[in-house]
């Protein structure tokens, strides 16, 4: 049942993760893959945000935690798109546009992920307070 | 239909990942996140194997392509998991490992990637 819960949701997160980069990239028609930096960003938060706040505050199903967890914020954000991406900037010779988005995925990830983190707790000790 | 065959590759994608940690986990007591690591420079690998082996000749149809590409290893791979595992390791007071843990994904993803590209181009 985990398998089954974990793979629905990774359906759903790989598919929202095609479906918001095609909508970035209509937006933003750079040649800079900003759809997946946009995407690493947004799951990053939201994963630390939910897994602190259901650890410390929120009681939900252990299956859906994980399905939501596991399963959709994990397809929904990338490593293997992120590292593909970058080696083609670089032997395109895109120097500057590697070097942002070399550090900018890691550590705008680190941050955000510590961010959300950091948001969830305030919300639980609001609640509880 | 795109959506269709992504989303199926997503499905294995994910479960292969759910997998791998908990046997990894099983088996691996240490505070490194030794199965994350492990899924996301094998990901890149593959991935830059795939994309170049499923565009040559133009025989590969885009369906295939969407299952095993963007799909299964986008999927596979994760960046939340592992942002989210850095941030365990700092608030543990384990920041050597954080460190070591953040630049090796790094580094190691991208060499991976860089191979994976290169080997595809030669077979």
């Amino acid at each position: 049942m985990d398998y089954i819960a974990v793979g629905l949701a990774g359906f759903l997160g790989a598919v929202s993760r095609v479906l918001l980069g095609k909508i970035i990239n209509t937006w933003l028609g750079w040649s800079f893959p900003v759809n997946t930096l946009i995407i690493n960003l947004t799951g990053c938060f939201a994963l630390s945000f939910f897994l602190t706040l259901t650890l410390e505050r929120l009681e939900i199903n252990p299956r859906l935690r994980l399905a939501i967890g596991t399963g959709f914020l994990g397809a929904y954000t990338t490593f293997s798109t992120f590292a593909v991406e970058s080696i083609n900037l670089i032997r395109n010779q895109q120097v500057w546009p590697a070097l942002v988005y070399l550090l900018a995925t890691p550590l705008g990830c680190v941050i955000l992920a510590w961010a959300g983190s950091v948001a969830a707790m305030a919300l639980a000790q609001r609640q509880a307070g | 239909m795109e959506y269709l065959f992504v989303g199926i590759g997503g499905i294995f994608g994910a479960v292969s990942r759910y997998g791998i940690s908990k046997w990894v986990g099983r088996r691996w007591k240490g505070d490194f996140p030794l199965a994350t690591f492990c899924i996301n420079i094998t990901g890149s690998f593959m991935l830059g194997l795939l994309s170049v082996l499923l565009t040559k000749g133009g025989a590969t149809p885009a369906w295939l392509k969407s299952v095993a590409t963007t799909g299964f290893m986008g999927a596979y791979t994760t960046y939340s998991t592992f942002a989210f595992e850095i941030i365990n390791l700092i608030q543990d007071g384990e920041k050597g490992i954080a460190v070591r843990y953040l630049s090796g994904s790094v580094i190691l993803g991208l060499l991976a990637a860089w191979l994976g590209l290169t080997l595809g181009e030669y077979v």
